[in-house]
């Protein structure tokens, strides 16, 4: 590609930073576990919102999605319409009961009437287990990125950006706490949805304003021809595509409001109201965001051509960066390239945060000192896990560099669909859920889902697998999903009417009556 | 905002029957126990508390399984009726394209609606149940 890797670092340099500036800044008062974990709740609405949105958008999403877009088509286009629908059931059913539940982790929400210690535990096993694998995908993607971006091919010369992209996060949580890796997120997300939205207004300009014709002469750029602006390129076909991709479908609408990192997120602001503020925040966010890719997508085909795409180093990922040199020169490549880098950045941080936060929470705090822990000593202890964090996820992201990472992604997706909404929702709106309840549901959800994708295709026997020489893949479907989101609402069911245990109603009123009004909790 | 928030554990067993009216009580008596803590079990059976489930009910449940129906089934059209969805509507957008940017719509709607109906006819009635207990004072 004929990017100047001058400017693409220079860009990126300045971005880290600034960043890094603004964390110091933030972070010196992050004294309590308060603000640690939850930037002492001081953030308002919009402010999250555009954070959740920042949290959320992946460079899986600019950089997959665009691509995707532009190679599938209509199917790719499918995906952002999962990921915005989803805020839906965060907005409607978890976001404000969640905010007047707990207090820092999801272990919190969960734990709130059952018996502590088993269900903490579970809580944070999960956390931390969705926290992994998703980071892990996205410090893989840093690798393929800069070998695009930088022109970076050897793998050590990758290794080494994995291992810096993982000191800069590790340094933003340590530094900044919550408050700092929020502000990460708020600048990152508007300097992405300025960078979108600038260049799909100029690619419509560019055709008139006729979102018709940008699809008409991207038709005209593929081998598949009109085709690409129907459904099936890439699911279409046997039964088989068709199911895995009702199951993609069902994680992702799902998985989003049970992610861990989105579910923390909700904590940094003071009460329930702005926690429903942020999200509708998020919401337009994510609108116009997934609008743009479907802007950009198509006119990379229409302005670059499915040949050049499929040709550069990354393939498809590569989409959005050649029609940015397309259309603004090795500059705007710069600019996007480092807010592609940015992103992967600052969802990384915020996945540190997270899964630090569940251990010294839920782990150390609550099972390992019984309650009875001193809350500085819990803030080193999640200051030590961050460190521990990013180290595994150097390690991992530099083992997993090359491989195939968006499955990694999904899987993340089905994971926190299957683990946690079956729990979320259940103790909530079921009376008679408990201790054994929870904990079938989320070891159930969690189990069968890596037992299922373990034998998928996505793991053995295609050509797109991890190991495509082996071939030990039983169950059809890449994505568990639709197998095992409603196998965790059954565990649920049977653990709870199975067991002998009984509800403690008074904390069921408690639960109830705190989660819709916030008594008891201390927010106004 | 800088209230300290409590943790969610350790709360003493809420006990049944209604608090003590004190002599600078308002009207109604307030639902919490004698340390002047929320009674849980009689805020849930009170009748400003069921309203504001009932309120909350009518629409969530609707609407999430309006939304959720709307998008599985054009998840489900594109997937097993790609020809439907292909037919030409407008220049080169067809019908599953027009109904995808038709999701972005009915998710937007569905998102202000929601904020809408909750400040008017959630948080007035979450403040009637919150009036019942001492949170709000003090």
């Amino acid at each position: 590609m004929g990017g100047n890797t001058a400017i693409n670092l220079g860009v990126f340099g300045v971005f880290v930073l600034i960043t890094l500036y603004i964390v110091y800044r933030a972070g010196t008062r992050n004294a309590t576990a308060s603000d640690y974990y939850a930037a002492g709740s001081s953030f308002t609405g919009p402010q999250n919102g555009i954070a959740l949105s920042g949290d959320f958008l992946s460079a899986a999403s600019f950089l997959g999605i665009s691509g995707s877009i532009a190679v599938n088509g209509y199917d790719g286009f499918l995906y952002s319409i999962g990921w915005v629908v989803s805020w839906l059931l965060g907005l409607m059913i978890i976001s404000e009961r969640l905010r007047n539940t707990g207090r820092f982790t999801l272990g919190d929400v969960l734990a709130f009437r059952m018996r502590q210690r088993p269900v903490r535990a579970a809580a944070a096993n999960v956390t931390l287990v969705i926290s992994l694998f998703y980071m892990i995908a996205q410090m893989a993607g840093a690798g393929a990125l800069m070998a695009l971006l930088l022109d970076v091919h050897s793998k050590v010369g990758q290794s080494v950006i994995i291992a810096v992209v993982g000191i800069v996060m590790v340094l933003y949580v340590l530094v900044g706490g919550m408050k700092g890796t929020t502000w990460v997120q708020i600048i990152k997300a508007v300097f992405l949805i300025m960078c979108v939205t600038l260049m799909s207004v100029f690619l419509l300009g560019k055709f008139g304003f006729s979102l018709s014709a940008i699809l008409e002469t991207a038709s005209r750029n593929t081998p598949l021809g009109p085709e690409v602006l129907q459904p099936g390129v890439r699911y279409g076909g046997t039964p088989t595509s068709q199911l895995d991709f009702i199951s993609l479908a069902l994680a992702l609408v799902l998985g989003t409001a049970s992610l861990p990192h989105v579910l923390m997120r909700f904590y940094t602001v003071p009460n329930a109201r702005e926690a429903r503020r942020s999200v509708v925040w998020a919401t337009w966010m994510m609108a116009t965001f997934y609008l743009c890719t479907l802007v950009i997508g198509f006119g990379a085909l229409a302005l670059v051509g499915s040949k050049e795409i499929a040709a550069a180093p990354g393939g498809e990922n590569s989409a959005a960066p050649l029609l940015a040199y397309e259309i603004g020169g090795a500059v705007l490549l710069g600019v996007v390239s480092a807010v592609a880098f940015a992103t992967i950045l600052a969802v990384v941080a915020g996945l540190t945060l997270t899964a630090s936060a569940s251990f010294a929470h839920d782990v150390y705090a609550n099972v390992i000192k019984q309650g009875q822990a001193d809350p500085r000593s819990e803030v080193r202890v999640a200051r030590l896990t961050a460190i521990v964090v990013g180290l595994l996820a150097i390690v991992g992201g530099i083992a997993a560099n090359g491989q195939n990472v968006a499955f990694l992604v999904a899987l993340a997706f089905a994971l926190a669909a299957s683990a946690n909404l079956s729990t979320i929702i259940y103790s909530m709106f079921w009376k008679r859920f408990n201790t054994p309840g929870t904990l079938w549901a989320v070891y159930g959800g969690l189990g069968s889902c890596i037992v299922l994708l373990a034998f998928s295709p996505a793991v053995s026997g295609a050509k797109s697998s991890i190991f495509p020489d082996v071939d030990f893949a039983w169950f059809p479907l890449s994505n568990p999903g639709l197998v095992s989101i409603p196998f965790s609402f059954l565990c649920g069911y049977l653990g709870t009417i199975l067991s002998k245990e009984k509800a403690d109603p008074a904390k069921q009123a408690e639960m109830e009556v705190r989660s819709l009004t916030g008594i008891g909790s201390g927010l106004r | 905002m800088t209230k300290a928030i409590l943790p969610p554990t350790d709360s003493r067993p809420a006990r049944g029957g209604r608090g003590f009216a004190t002599f600078d009580d308002p009207g109604t008596p307030l639902l919490v126990d004698e340390a002047g803590d929320p009674d849980f079990v009689a805020l849930q059976a009170s009748g400003d508390f069921r309203e504001l489930r009932r309120r909350i009910t009518v629409f969530v449940v609707p609407a999430t399984c309006g939304f959720l129906l709307w998008y599985l089934g054009y998840v489900a059209l594109s997937a097993y009726a790609p020809d439907l969805m292909g037919t030409p509507v407008w220049g080169v957008i067809n019908l599953g394209l027009l109904f995808g940017l038709l999701q972005f719509v009915t998710t937007i709607a569905l998102t202000l609606g929601y904020a809408r109906y909750a400040r008017r006819k959630l948080d007035p009635q979450v403040d009637a149940v919150r009036s019942l207990t001492a949170e709000d004072q003090g």
